[in-house]
């Protein structure tokens, strides 16, 4: 462990904060001791710690209710409760209450060393990881973002099925279609989520340059190399490497990959020394690997040895059912972002997407709604707000000659697709009751 | 010249004196003697646990020596404990002048097994060591080999060696040099 941990340990017996800070403090900890609650809150404002060990039976506040205190200030410290055997009952209340683990005394050194220990490790992964720890939180909101719809459940459940495991992945899909951020739920699905996923893009990089960026080199490999520099395949040791358009890499490259899949082992550009690394691969891509093998484009040996399993990310034109809550979505995202009062896009508006073609994906509906969202204003996006080119195709392509049952039926579905099929929420927004709606939905086979 | 003193709670066989004696004077760069004094710890007894208070035999050894230029290490028979924990297989003073090592647990028999001397002498050595260790200030090594490498099962104390690891002998020339 190359950080100090600090711990705090909070008991009314003098005897108990002396031989813990004794204890620890030979095992290189950093330890505090507070008598009461009060002291330890204000040593708590002071300074920062790692771990809490709070005694559950004090005088004055006792140590669930100082748990509940420090809780609401900070999720993220570490309480172990103490307790005896008559409280065992309250201590379980504070595993309820967010504890991480709660001891009996007297401890049994074995149990509350590894205890420590364990807690210990949880806190540097999780310093290592606060950018990790971003995307997750991120991801935890996914299902939101890649949508709902019966396609993109689908490639969910396959996520779940292919994070377990440790066999490469390729992701396919056009451009625009979510493809890290699949690679990324991928990852912190896996057992390796406590440690980084490194994403390269293959395709923006020259073959001299993306050698370097994922072997690294040495000082003076190469004219302006002027330190040592680590690559990507070092920095996704015991992670993930993500490498986007892997369709793009040259022949030469093509063959390095494929001898460091095989051997696990590589060398710095400009260097001798050999290195080991044990990653998990995922690729992206939005060719068509298999007309790129059969050209002679694509090393089949390579192919064979990355394509262990797919996962194919349907264009957004194949699942417009995703298109509301996906927009509304990017709505909810931009107005915290700037700060904006719009909350909803009218149902015209909406229309208008869900009938557009969407050749750049979720990245081209998250350009319109960003740029509608700066011209727009509350409380809701019309259809003038959206990227002028969006408008004019509606306009060109709507059939004019619309009857009123039509118009009834798209208003309707909208509006259902805005309220994610809530029926009395839409009633409401339509001005007709429940039964007419069902009836409405009968009607037009309206389906979600 | 600073010297570290052996307080045998126990009969230990001239041979092992004569170990336990070599190793800590190789080890930490002090002399070390045995020293003939009537100590048995029965004041550190708990009667409702049943077992000898660590932190109190500390304190008994202290006044045992002159403050501040040697050490004392007591060997004891009886289980220890400090209130807060079942059992320690031993204690010491950080950076100060006393510890103990019990070999209670340090016996197979403890665990049911068949008796096995030469392993309890080994085991004895290396947590003397040990605890000396912290007496010069040092704390636990996450070196596997190191015997300053931090010990909870009786099994783990057989892992290590009874040497300090290269940067634990460099902090023990330190602090054991003033
Ligand atoms: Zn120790
Ligand atoms: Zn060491």
């Amino acid at each position: 462990m190359n950080q100090t941990i600090s711990l705090l340990v909070v008991d009314d017996e003098e005897s108990v904060r002396t031989s813990l800070h004794n204890w620890f403090r030979e095992d290189g900890y950093e330890v505090g001791t507070a008598k009461d609650a009060y002291e330890a809150l204000q040593l708590i404002e002071r300074a920062h710690w790692d771990i809490l060990l709070l005694d559950i039976k004090m005088p004055g506040m006792d140590g669930l209710e100082l748990q509940r205190r420090v809780r609401q200030v900070n999720k993220d410290v570490i309480i172990i409760i103490m307790t005896a055997y008559a409280s065992v009952d309250t201590a379980v209340q504070s595993l309820k209450e967010g504890s991480y683990d709660y001891v009996v005394k007297p401890f049994n050194p074995d149990e509350l060393s590894h205890l420590i220990r364990n807690a210990a490790e949880h806190i540097v992964l999780k310093n290592e990881n606060v950018q990790l720890r971003q995307d997750v939180s991120q991801i935890s909101g996914m299902e939101e973002i890649v949508g709902d719809s019966p396609q993109m459940r689908r490639v969910m459940e396959l996520v779940q099925t292919v994070a377990a495991s440790d066999s490469t992945v390729v992701i396919r899909g056009e451009s625009g279609t979510g493809k890290e951020l699949i690679a990324r739920a991928i990852h912190c699905h896996s057992p390796r989520r406590y440690f980084p996923i490194v994403p390269v893009n293959c395709g923006a990089l020259a073959e001299t340059l993306l050698e370097s960026e994922l072997f690294g080199h040495e000082k003076g490999a190469f004219t302006g190399a002027q330190s040592r520099r680590k690559g990507k395949f070092e920095m996704a040791d015991r992670g993930t490497l993500f490498l986007d358009e892997i369709g793009n890499i040259s022949q030469k490259m093509q063959m390095e990959l494929l001898r460091v899949l095989e051997s696990k082992q590589f060398t710095r550009v400009g260097g001798n020394q050999t290195i080991h690394v044990d990653i998990r691969l995922i690729c992206a891509t939005n060719k068509n690997l298999e007309k790129a093998v059969e050209e002679g484009s694509f090393r089949e040996d390579l192919y064979y040895r990355i394509n262990v399993f797919t996962i194919i990310l349907p264009p957004l034109r194949e699942r417009k059912s995703d298109i509301p809550l996906l927009a509304q979505h990017f709505v909810s995202k931009y107005a915290k972002i700037m700060n904006k009062e719009i909350k909803e896009i009218s149902s015209e508006a909406m229309d208008i997407l869900i009938r557009h073609n969407w050749p750049g994906n979720i990245r081209e509906l998250e350009n319109a709604v960003e740029r509608a969202m700066v011209v727009g204003k509350p409380p809701y996006l019309k259809p003038q707000d959206l990227p002028f080119q969006l408008a004019k195709e509606a306009l060109e392509e709507a059939p004019d000659q619309d009857s009123l049952a039509e118009v009834e039926k798209r208003h309707i579905r909208n509006v259902l697709n805005r309220n994610h099929w809530n029926i009395s929420r839409s009633a409401m927004k339509l001005g007709i009751d429940r039964v007419t709606l069902y009836n409405k939905i009968k009607k037009y086979q309206l389906r979600k | 010249m600073s010297c570290v003193y052996i307080v045998p709670l126990l009969e230990l066989r001239p041979q092992t004196r004569q170990r336990l004696c070599v190793a800590i004077e190789q080890q930490t760069f002090w002399s070390a003697e045995l020293l003939d004094v009537p100590f048995d710890g029965q004041f550190a007894y708990d009667q409702v646990r049943e077992q000898y208070h660590s932190s109190q035999i500390l304190l008994g050894l202290k006044n045992l020596i002159k403050p501040g230029t040697d050490k004392i290490l007591a060997i004891v028979p009886f289980d220890l404990f400090i209130p807060i924990l079942t059992f320690v297989y031993g204690e010491a003073h950080l950076d100060g002048p006393a510890a103990v090592v019990s070999i209670y647990r340090l016996r197979p028999e403890f665990f049911g097994l068949p008796p096995a001397p030469e392993l309890v002498v080994e085991r004895l050595i290396k947590e003397s060591i040990h605890e000396l260790g912290h007496t010069f200030g040092l704390r636990h090594c996450r070196n596997r080999g190191c015997v300053l490498n931090a010990s909870t099962y009786v099994e783990e104390i057989d892992l290590k060696t009874h040497e300090f690891c290269a940067a634990c002998r460099e902090e023990i020339v330190r602090h054991a040099g003033k």
